[in-house]
């Protein structure tokens, strides 16, 4: 081996400047951690190679969580983005979610641009291949120029780098995303060092030029005329939006796939890794749902500057040749010029259940692992890994306690327990209904539950904290005051009430009671009893939210005490599962791997069951009883 | 409040003298006191005293057992936290009746060496025995999963694992709307989501009926006969008494000039109500006026109405059949050994939805005809006395009630115009609870749904 040279020393070094990347850069930056961010291409920083939006349900929500912790996703969209909607407006709060479609050559720019004027970061090109451990401690990285990094500890976010394969029909070659430079060394080094290695695949549909497109064919999707925005920071909006359009699948692009199926890698076994089902490539989905007929296509720009088209439901590994006559096939794609064709990706992934729940690995100290590594799909999944694994790299290298978030706290920390304790065996996507708190975890009420994180963290400015503080203030004054004001059953009110279909109002009752019928909101009380300052909308959405599902918040709330107390019974580290007397043999194996930190935790490995829980709180009483007879 | 209130049955199963309800946590006192009636209010009296009283059902309040209640407030007890016994006297039947009250109003049911666990975790048992008491969690929870095992391959096992596949199919079509918004599924409304959950709500009802029969098998229906004067009364009484080897008891504490009689009939035991009454005076309208009788009709659960073939249709007849408007009833034509006088399709008429039966008890007639109505009535399906068992489990019927609690929550939120995603939370719980029964309450099933049920992609 060539000898290397010391190259730089740093608290923090982070592998890939991906999304996952680029926040836990940032953020341990801010912290004041002295951070280095490595990419194998500088032109990749935060590139989308799939499609270009950001947030949806549950997504949107940790976009929105990750702002509220300080970090950069929410921000970016919001001055990049070409289209921004709200979704769900017709369900609860709890399932309201924004998502953007975002300019991506802007947005990686612009990310790109932030990353280098950051305090303490440095951004370089360079390829890491290996890690320095001595005595199971990463103490830093070396890339294929021999240059030696050292550092207190190392974010690895390869993303679908590590030995990535492009697959397109019966073409197949190394690649990371579009036809990006794979890392293959650093993977084979992973394994060496001992770590569990799993083999995923996604994929991402062909791109036609919009000029070659005939829209009338199509039914428009705009943008919502209220200006959005995903970060509490963000005063100027962007007003000039552009459309998606959406079109289907024609019978004879069914045709084309069913008899073209035996060229396809996905089922001539060419593809060895486990796809998601919830991303089915479009072949996938005429076989796996064939009485369908017919499948949606969403046409979504990719920027402002350029003419190609994102085909959103076409993801295909089929060969080009057949890809561009399933585009011809199309309503509306018919003369349409393909740009790129679709290609399936294999990547390598490390079993999450090697992981702390701070996104330390178990087996080397100081090394931490964040995005597509850990088995996720998804941008928003990757940068609120980013952030957290960010956080904790730079807690560490700095004497700090690590932050962990609970399941009741943030879509990150249901995404983050998921995977640490119950692993994936396919890329793991977020979902609301993977939350069990969902109603807590909403997208109004992020900056709520995690700006005190943020700014304890160093994360928030002074100024946006003071602002947060005072809209905390007034939501809880608002809702005092309602809770005393009466409304009187007056003709205006019953009017009112008519006019909404509602029932009539018997007797005068406080305004908090009143705000509780589902057909009333707050600026009908506000309209009737003015509070002496006019609410900001943020304000007077959260004091609507709060008194008006209060019943359903307690509920949930109980169900969070009852976690907590069991989250709050602690497990060391290096319990050994297997001296427990009464533990079935399964629970023993299962706790041996995972290692939770918590009763909890454990409750929710698979294959474990509540006498095991049981005999697992005993077992922990007695070691405390042993220590208090000892002493 | 560190852990909930958990209750169970501490005495041995079986008929013993006496048998116990153990409570053990923070509202332990509380829960009693709700079905209690003494002298003072539990929560009133001294720590480590014992009261006599009884325990009341608080929706009815019917008597349901006299008992002696021991009320210990931690952190002097075996759990270290505050326990109460209740001393129940009557066997079997009312001991579990008074177990499925405490968990109604509150308590949970103990798991298998619960009690010494609690003990243990609050510091009441030393090091030494610790290693007895995860033994103890081991075996009895093995135990139980055995009988989980074999309830697996029971009727009851398979009816709420389809229920549990309705609510998840909701559930899932539910999700595909909030997490793709866009995809074209169809919108779940709510009218749709009420209709799906109302059948859910039905089918629980059903299984809590079930329930209700495996409460007839072991506390006996209460029947009552009643008819004109020498329509056959005491001949019917004494022909299914003599056929079924009556065992009379003489309940204290109820009225006590009232006889219940306890005959076995193809396996459903019959309480035969008033039968004093019959054989004083053979006719208990007389006796007692028309108003005490509907009292006594109020409380049954099974009517025999006796006719006679020998006589046209009587306005006392009429009478009758008005009083037992909407009962459980069998209406049996006695004396056929003698002339028809009686017109039969009148009285079809009258007895509506009611089954109408030919008899003479005189030359025992009719009597198997008659037995087999009593059973098809509560029984359509035949007994399944394993089954049975199954639903007449406290557990089983305390989440039954749960489920049917939360189901009906989810329904109301439904009807009140909340977003569906609010019922959801209910929905869920539904799923869950019904999960607990069968021991399955693994939550990845609700992805596994989505994604077999919609084909969602990018």
């Amino acid at each position: 081996m060539t000898t290397t040279y010391l190259a730089g020393q740093y608290d923090v070094i982070v592998v890939g400047a991906g999304h996952a990347g680029v926040e836990a850069g940032l953020a341990s930056a801010r912290m004041g951690a002295e951070t280095l961010v490595l990419t194998i291409n500088l032109d990749a920083i935060a590139f989308m190679p799939c499609n270009p939006s950001v947030g949806g349900p549950a997504k949107g929500v940790v976009v929105r969580e990750i702002d509220a912790l300080g970090g950069e996703m929410g921000r970016n969209i919001d001055k990049t983005h070409i289209q921004m909607r709200m979704l769900n407006t017709g369900k609860g709060p709890a399932v309201r979610a924004l998502r953007a479609q975002a300019d991506k050559f802007d947005y990686q720019h612009e990310m790109k641009r932030t990353l280098e004027n950051t305090e303490h970061l440095t951004v370089r090109q360079g390829m890491v291949e290996r890690l320095i451990v001595v005595d199971g401690v990463c103490k830093g990285v070396i890339t294929n120029t021999n240059a030696e990094y050292r550092a207190k500890s190392v974010v690895l976010t390869t993303g679908t780098y590590l030995r990535g394969k492009i697959i397109i029909g019966e073409l197949s070659y190394q690649s990371g995303p579009n036809n990006m430079q794979a890392s293959v060394e650093l993977s084979n080094h992973l394994k060496e060092l001992g770590f569990d290695i799993v083999r995923f695949k996604t994929g991402t549909p062909p791109r036609v030029n919009g000029k070659t497109i005939d829209y009338s064919k199509t039914e428009i999707q705009p943008g919502d005329d209220e200006p959005r925005a995903f970060s509490y920071e963000t005063t100027t909006f962007i007003t000039e939006q552009i459309p998606c359009w959406l079109t289907y699948t024609s019978p004879e692009t069914h045709d084309i796939i069913n008899s073209n199926l035996s060229r396809s890698p996905m089922y001539s076994g060419m593809i060895e890794g486990t796809g998601p089902r919830y991303c089915p490539s479009i072949e996938d989905k005429i076989v796996r749902f064939n009485d369908k007929p017919r499948h949606q296509l969403f046409l979504e720009p990719e920027g402002k500057n350029t003419e190609e088209v994102y085909v959103q439901g076409l993801s295909t590994s089929l060969p080009e040749e057949i890809q561009r006559k399933i585009l011809m096939s199309i309503p509306g794609l018919e003369a349409s010029k393909m740009m790129r064709p679709g290609y399936a990706i294999e990547y390598d992934a490390i079993v999450p259940t090697q992981l702390w729940p701070t996104l330390e690995t178990k087996k080397i100290k100081g090394l931490f692992t964040a995005g597509q590594i850990n088995g996720t799909s998804g941008y928003e999944e990757a940068a609120g890994q980013g952030i957290i694994g960010g956080i904790n790299a730079a807690c560490k290298a700095l004497g700090k306690d690590p932050v962990i978030l609970d399941r009741s706290q943030a879509y990150i920390g249901v995404l983050i327990d998921d995977l640490v304790t119950k692993g994936t065996n396919e890329p793991y996507r977020l979902l609301t209904s993977r939350a069990e708190y969902r109603l807590l975890l909403r997208h109004d009420n992020a900056d709520l539950r995690l700006t005190e994180i943020g700014h304890n963290l160093g994360l928030i400015s002074e100024e946006r904290y003071q602002a947060f503080k005072n809209k905390k203030a007034i939501i809880a004054e608002e809702k005092a005051r309602l809770a005393s004001v009466m409304i009187k059953p007056t003709e205006e009110v019953q009017a009112l009430l008519k006019e909404r279909g509602a029932g009539e109002l018997k007797e005068s009752v406080t305004a908090e009671h009143f705000l509780k019928r589902p057909e009333i909101h707050y600026e009908d009380i506000a309209a009737m009893t003015p509070p002496e300052q006019p609410l900001s909308a943020e304000a007077a959405e959260q004091v609507e939210i709060q008194i008006k599902y209060d019943g359903y918040i307690a509920k949930q709330m109980l169900q969070v005490e009852r976690m907590q107390r069991m989250e709050s019974k602690k497990i060391p580290e290096d319990l050994d599962y297997f001296a427990i007397n009464g533990l079935a043999t399964e629970a023993k194996q299962k706790l041996s791997v995972v290692r939770p930190l918590s009763v909890g935790q454990a409750s929710r490995v698979s294959g474990v069951n509540p006498s095991d829980i049981s005999i697992l709180l005993v077992y922990l009483e007695q070691g405390k009883l042993a220590k208090i007879a000892e002493s | 409040m560190e852990y909930e209130t958990i209750a169970a049955i501490s005495t041995p199963m079986g008929e013993g003298a006496i048998s116990i309800i153990r409570l053990s946590g923070s509202k332990a006192i509380d829960i009693a006191d709700r079905l209690y009636r003494g002298k003072a209010s539990l929560k009133d009296v001294k720590t480590h005293t014992i009261h006599y009283g009884k325990i009341i059902d608080p929706k009815t309040d019917e008597t349901i057992e006299e008992v002696m209640v021991s009320v210990m407030r931690g952190p002097k007890t075996f759990t270290r936290e505050d326990v109460v016994e209740i001393n129940c006297h009557g066997g079997l039947v009312s001991v579990k009746r008074v177990l499925e009250l405490v968990l109604e109003v509150g308590a949970v049911l103990a798991e298998p060496g619960e009690f010494t666990k609690r003990a243990f975790l609050n510091g009441r048992i030393d090091l030494s025995q610790a290693e007895a008491v995860m033994d103890l969690i081991r075996a009895k929870t093995d135990q139980a999963m055995n009988v989980a095992m074999g309830q697996m391959e029971g009727r009851l096992s398979r009816l709420i694992q389809s229920l549990r596949q309705t609510l998840l199919e909701i559930i899932a079509h539910v999700e595909v709307n909030i997490d793709y918004p866009e995809y074209d599924a169809e919108e779940m409304t709510n009218r749709m989501l009420k209709e799906k959950a109302g059948y859910v709500q039905n089918k629980i009802k059903d299984l809590l009926t079930t329930a209700k029969q495996g409460k007839i098998l072991r506390e006996g229906l209460s029947t009552v006969i009643i008819g004109r004067p020498n329509v056959g009364k005491s001949s019917l009484l004494n022909n299914l008494i003599h056929e079924n080897k009556a065992i009379v008891t003489d309940i204290p504490g109820t009225t006590r000039d009232v006889i219940e009689e306890y005959v076995n009939i193809r396996g459903v035991p019959l309480k035969l109500i008033d039968t004093a009454g019959i054989r004083e005076t053979e006719d208990i309208v007389e006796r007692m006026g028309v108003e005490r009788s509907r009292q006594l009709l109020k409380k049954a659960d099974l009517i025999l109405l006796l006719l006679n073939y020998n006589q046209e249709l009587l306005p006392e007849d009429i009478q009758l059949f008005e009083a037992i408007q909407g009962m459980d009833a069998i209406i049996v034509v006695n004396k056929t050994d003698l002339e028809k006088k009686i017109s039969l399709d009148e009285v079809r008429t009258l007895a509506g939805p009611s089954k109408v039966i030919t008899s003479s008890l005189l030359k025992e007639e009719g009597i198997d005809e008659l037995e087999e109505a009593v059973r098809d009535l509560f029984f359509e399906q035949g007994i399944e006395s394993q089954d049975m068992t199954y639903v007449s489990n406290s557990r089983h019927i305390s989440l039954l009630n749960q489920a049917s609690r939360a189901i009906g929550d989810a329904i109301s939120s439904i009807e009140d115009g909340m977003p569906v995603d609010l019922a959801q939370i209910d929905l869920r719980r539904t799923w869950e609870i019904l999960g607990e029964i069968i021991g399955d309450t693994v939550s990845d099933s609700l992805i596994d749904q989505l994604f077999s049920q919609f084909c969602l992609g990018k």
